[in-house]
Order: structure tokens, then C-alpha cells, then sequence
């Protein structure tokens, strides 16, 4: 019986080199402990860096969505801040001057579907107010007509005239007049 | 119904609120121009019969309606010769002498508990002096016009509070008497006035006033524009559209009331409400179908007529005195003119042709003539023009003039301008002949419309 043999030697070498094992080094015991500790540090510090990073991914993600809301103001303030439309005396027909800056509130307001905006029609206060009404709410259309053509959908406009009746400068020079005879693309 | 108790208390609260601040925006008046060819009057201060001084200056009102209809010229106190409180102490010559032809005079007695009893008469001093026998005969306790030179008298009693109406009344009659013209003192107006927007919280106002300016009343303060008011032809309630929604609605309110309804909210333009003659239908401007057009609505049923339909602008309706016929102000030709539409048959005649163009027409009450904005070079002014011959004549020589209403006796016609910057109310004669500025005291005024005759 040769393999018992064999087997048997090597039973009584193993406590032979466990005890020498234990005079020169680090027991089995201390060296799993040893690992485990190493793998569990490991292991907090790759979730650490993981929480990290999903805590940048997160910040990253609100910046992101925060700019994009910061940028959406800026471009509806600037928007806002060129809101108003000149007309010539008597006429309803969109300057071509006018032209880039409706695009900008068409293509603000095709990318934002949930905002709505009233254009108001005014005059100057020459004429009779009633004229002046169905003026100003021609003027208004206008600009509706030119926001519509671009895209935008009907449902985000309304459009009210109010005639001679809210002049932007009062008087009656010719420059309160231009300042006056106007649409204006008010956001809600 | 307590509901509507609450709401009117809280309505005259405010109302009395409103008067209050709106007391000293009283319209004065300025003649302009008309006084030399007036014919000369004099109205000879009222006596009075009780303690204390007289409860009211009836002289004073009378005095300046007469001046005001720029048909007479009243001679100022200063200048009377004598001070005669009836027809038995009237010295006919000194008036003659003085150029006087006509004098009115009267006296007022306290009867006690607020009652007075007002007499007055209305003399020819011209007659009078030419009669030999001149003196008034007494009838049955009456003063009876037997004789020429007195053209009228008459004796009522009134309450304190009425002085200024009967005083009204004597003028109507004065001026009836002899212009063979009633008299439109016992009227009203309707204005619009609009203060500072940027620190008055509510700018806009409806207000009415007795047609001098007097007992102005506030309707309505608002913080968006108010626009077009218009009579009823009882008198008795508005037409205007308010922006107090941020959009145009047609609102009636009774100015006794207060209470008012809503007659529309069609998307667009809700505009120029003008009563039809019977008070049972107003007509309007809608632009609910597109662009703006002719609408009548029937008010107690709400019922709709489409008038005109056109893709140009057609506006400011108003009403031949017949109720048949509408005229209006459309651009169909190119520029604005007037233009005139049956309503049974629908048939459209244009009828301005003079000037640049011409907008907000109005039908003097005997149907004969049009009186209307008319713009000649650059110019606005307010012209009139013969129905009959189609003859314009331009009327005004103020600046960006507007919205013309006509007394319903058809004497004079009130209208919105511009002096110094600041739009004031203006008056008119129909001849042209006599011009006057209402300037208000607060903000510009503007929208004027003249009430029918008040009872």
C-alpha cells in the first residue's frame, strides 16, 4: 500500500511545517486576516471613489441642467430685452430689421413648447382711438403671422391691441410717435 | 340677493370714495372764440325772500350755459343799470339804452324745510319799451304773457338740492324761447380720464358729469385701459369696454345702480358699443371671424347679426337717428372713409370722399348731417358734411382732434384734442362758429360722449 504510505509521511509533515511556519513569519491565520483587511479597505475606498464619482456625475448632471435653466433665462431675458417691434406710420408690415430677432423668439419658443406669449398691438395717438385699435391689432397679428410661419404653434400665442390707449412716450414728437407704434412680445 | 345688497354697498362706498378724489378734476371752460356775434342778454341776479343769503346762484348758472351754447353774450353784473326782481320793476328803456334787447329775472322764497319757490321771467325789453302801455295784467294770480314783451314765465318749487337743475331748466327754456332750438343744458357727458400710469395705481376712469362739468361722478377706476363709452337713449346706462381682464370686453352699467353686466368676450376686438335708437340693440366691432367688422347685437337675447364683411378694417358704427341705418368707418377703398349700410338690405353706399381721410362719423340728430374726423394733409380735424349735397366743412383748428359726440340738440358738438400736450375736451358749434376748451384739472380726458335729453 504505497499511497498510504505516502500519505501518512506527508500527515506528519504538515504540523512539521506548521510549526516552523509559525517560528518565521505571519501565521495562515494573520495572513487571511491580513487579506481580508487589504480587500476590505479596498473595497471602501473603491465605493468611495464610486460614491465620488456618482456624487460628480450627479453635480455635474445639476450644473448641467442648472446651466441649461441659467442659459433658457438668459436667452428669454435677452429675449425679453428686445421684446418690442417699430412699425412705420399707418403700416403693418414687419421691418425686415425685425427679422432676426423674431427668429430668436420663434426658435425660443419652438424649443419651448410650455411657454406662451401675448403680443400686444399699439399705435401712435394720432387717428381715432377705434381706428386705432383695429390698427394696433393688425400690427399684433403681424408679428403672430411671422411667429407662426416659423414654427411656432398657435397655442402659445394671443394676441391683444390696445390701440392709442398706452402710448410708450407720452407726447407728441416724432419720436414718441415712432416709440409708440409698436408690438410688443410680452412672455408669461 | 344679499349678494347683490353687499356688492352695491361696497359699490357706493366706493363710489363716495371716488367722488371724493375725483372732486377736484372738475372740467372749467375756456371760450376761445364766438363771443363778438353772440347776441347780447342779461340775466338779472335772483332776488331772494328768506333769512340768510340764498341757497344757491341760479343767475350765475343760467349766465354761463347761456354764454357756454355760444349763442349769447350775457352782460356782466357790473354793467346792469337796475336789479329787477320781476316784470313790474323792469325799466325797459335803460336796458335798450345799454343794448339789452332780452332780460331774464326772478326771485326765489323760502317756504321753509329745504323748499323754495322759484319765479322767473323771460323779457323783451325792446317791446316792452315800444309799448305805451307796457304793464303786466294779473290773472287769476297769474302774470299772464298777454302782452309781447313777456316771452316767458313760469313759478315752481324745488328742493335745495335742485337749484342747479331748475337753474338748467330755466336756461333749456331761455334758450328754446329764442333760438326756437331746445335747449341741451339738462344734459350729461360721459369722458374718460386717464392719470399718471406710472404712480397711480388705478389711471383709467369712467366718469360722467353734468354737460358743464358739475356733479362729475366716478364709475369705474381701472388699471387697464377704458375706452368708448356711449348712452343709452333713456339715459339711464353706458355702453363702454373696459380692459380690466387685459383683454377688451363690452360692459352696460346703469349709472344709477351701479350694477353693470358683461354683453361680451369674443376673442379679438370687443369694441365701439354704440345703443340703436329704441335702446334694444348695440352695435360693435368684432374680430372674432378674422378682421374687424360690423356686428349688432339684440341685448336682451344676445342675439348676433353679422353687418359687414370685408378683410379690410370696418369700425366705429353709429346710428342713422332712424335705427335703419348704420354708417361706418372702413378701409375698403384704400384709405379710411365713411360709409353707409342699410340694415334690411345690406346695401353699403360710401359717402366721404374729401381729404385723406375720414373716420368716426356720427349723424346729427335731424338726420342732415355727418359729422366726422377728417384728415387733410396730416391734419385731424373735426369737419361736417352735408348728407343732402355732400358740402364738407372742416370745423376745428385744434390739434389731432377725436372722438366727436353731438348734443342731442344737435347745437354743438364735444370732442377730445390735444393743447400743450395734454388731451383736453373741446367744444364746437355746428356752425363753427363757437370754439371752447374744457381743460380738466387731473390727467388727460378723452372719449367724450353726449347723453340724450334727461328728464
Amino acid at each position: 500500500m504505497k499511497t498510504t504510505t505516502s500519505l501518512r509521511s506527508l500527515l506528519i509533515a504538515v504540523p512539521v511545517m506548521t510549526l516552523m511556519a509559525c517560528s518565521s513569519g505571519p501565521s495562515e491565520a494573520e495572513l487571511a486576516a491580513e487579506r481580508n483587511r487589504v480587500a476590505a479597505e479596498q473595497a471602501a475606498a473603491q465605493q468611495a471613489a464610486q460614491q465620488a464619482n456618482q456624487e460628480q456625475v450627479r453635480m455635474e448632471a445639476a450644473q448641467r441642467l442648472q446651466q441649461a435653466q441659467e442659459m433658457a433665462q438668459q436667452e428669454r431675458d435677452s429675449l425679453v430685452s428686445m421684446q418690442t417691434i417699430y412699425f412705420d406710420f399707418d403700416r403693418s408690415t414687419i421691418k425686415s430689421d425685425f427679422y432676426s430677432v423674431l427668429d430668436q423668439h420663434a426658435s425660443f419658443l419652438v424649443k419651448n413648447s410650455a411657454q406662451t406669449v401675448v403680443i400686444e398691438g399699439h399705435t401712435d395717438s394720432r387717428g381715432t382711438p377705434e381706428y386705432n385699435i383695429a390698427l394696433g391689432e393688425r400690427r399684433a397679428q403681424a408679428v403672430e403671422t411671422y411667429l407662426l410661419n416659423a414654427g411656432v404653434s398657435a397655442s402659445q400665442i394671443s394676441v391683444v391691441s390696445f390701440g392709442e390707449e398706452k402710448p410708450a412716450v407720452a407726447g407728441t414728437s416724432e419720436y414718441a410717435f415712432a416709440q409708440s407704434r409698436r408690438a410688443v412680445v410680452v412672455y408669461k | 340677493m344679499k349678494k347683490i345688497l353687499v356688492s352695491s354697498i361696497v359699490f357706493f362706498a366706493y363710489l363716495v370714495m371716488s367722488v371724493t378724489n375725483s372732486a377736484n378734476a372738475q372740467l372749467n371752460i375756456v371760450i376761445t372764440e364766438g363771443v363778438d356775434n353772440a347776441t347780447p342778454i342779461a340775466v338779472v341776479p335772483f332776488g331772494w325772500e328768506g333769512e340768510g343769503v340764498l341757497p344757491g346762484t341760479i343767475s350765475d348758472v343760467i349766465n354761463h350755459d347761456l354764454r357756454r351754447s355760444g349763442r349769447f353774450n350775457p352782460m356782466t353784473m357790473a354793467k346792469m343799470p337796475q336789479f329787477p326782481r320781476d316784470i313790474s320793476a323792469v325799466n325797459y328803456q335803460q336796458w335798450v339804452d345799454k343794448g339789452i334787447n332780452t332780460i331774464v329775472v326772478g326771485k326765489v322764497k323760502d317756504l321753509g324745510n329745504e323748499r323754495y319757490q322759484i319765479d322767473f321771467q323771460l323779457i323783451d325789453t325792446l317791446a316792452g319799451s315800444q309799448l305805451a302801455d307796457a304793464t303786466p295784467v294779473l290773472q287769476n294770480g297769474q302774470l299772464v304773457a298777454g302782452q309781447s314783451q313777456l316771452i316767458a314765465g313760469r313759478t315752481l318749487t324745488v328742493t335745495g338740492q335742485n337749484f342747479r337743475q331748475f337753474a338748467h331748466r330755466i336756461s333749456d327754456i331761455v334758450y328754446e324761447k329764442l333760438t326756437g332750438q331746445k335747449g341741451a343744458f339738462l344734459t350729461r357727458i360721459a369722458y374718460v380720464v386717464v392719470r399718471d400710469t406710472k404712480t397711480v395705481e388705478r389711471p383709467y376712469q369712467l366718469v360722467i358729469a353734468d354737460y358743464d362739468g358739475e356733479n362729475e361722478l366716478a364709475l369705474l377706476s381701472s388699471k387697464e385701459p377704458l375706452m368708448s363709452p356711449s348712452w343709452s337713449p333713456d339715459g339711464n346706462k353706458l355702453a363702454y369696454v373696459s380692459f380690466e381682464s387685459g383683454k377688451p370686453q363690452i360692459f352696460i352699467q346703469d349709472i344709477y345702480t351701479m350694477s353693470r353686466i358683461k354683453l361680451t368676450d369674443f376673442p379679438g376686438i370687443n369694441g365701439a358699443p354704440r345703443f340703436s335708437p329704441d335702446g334694444k340693440q348695440i352695435a360693435m366691432v368684432l374680430s372674432k371671424d378674422g378682421n374687424p367688422d360690423i356686428y349688432v347685437m339684440e341685448i336682451a337675447t344676445r342675439k348676433l347679426t353679422r353687418i359687414t364683411r370685408h378683410r379690410a378694417i370696418d369700425t366705429e358704427p353709429a346710428w342713422a337717428p332712424n335705427g335703419k341705418e348704420l354708417i361706418f368707418s372702413s378701409e375698403r377703398g384704400g384709405k379710411p372713409q365713411i360709409y353707409r349700410v342699410n340694415l334690411g338690405n345690406k346695401r353699403i353706399k360710401r359717402l366721404t370722399f374729401e381729404g385723406d381721410m375720414n373716420l368716426g362719423g356720427t349723424i346729427t340728430p335731424d338726420g342732415s348731417e355727418l359729422v366726422i374726423v377728417n384728415r387733410t394733409n396730416g391734419n385731424y380735424h373735426i369737419a361736417r358734411q352735408n348728407l343732402a349735397d355732400g358740402a364738407l366743412q372742416v370745423l376745428t383748428t385744434t390739434f389731432l382732434d377725436e372722438s366727436p359726440s353731438i348734443a342731442p340738440n344737435g347745437s354743438m358738438i364735444i370732442y377730445s384734442t390735444l393743447h400743450e400736450g395734454t388731451q383736453v375736451l373741446s367744444l364746437v358749434s355746428l356752425d363753427g362758429r363757437f370754439k371752447a376748451r374744457l381743460p380738466g384739472v387731473a390727467g388727460q380726458i378723452k372719449a367724450p360722449s353726449w347723453s340724450p335729453f334727461l328728464r
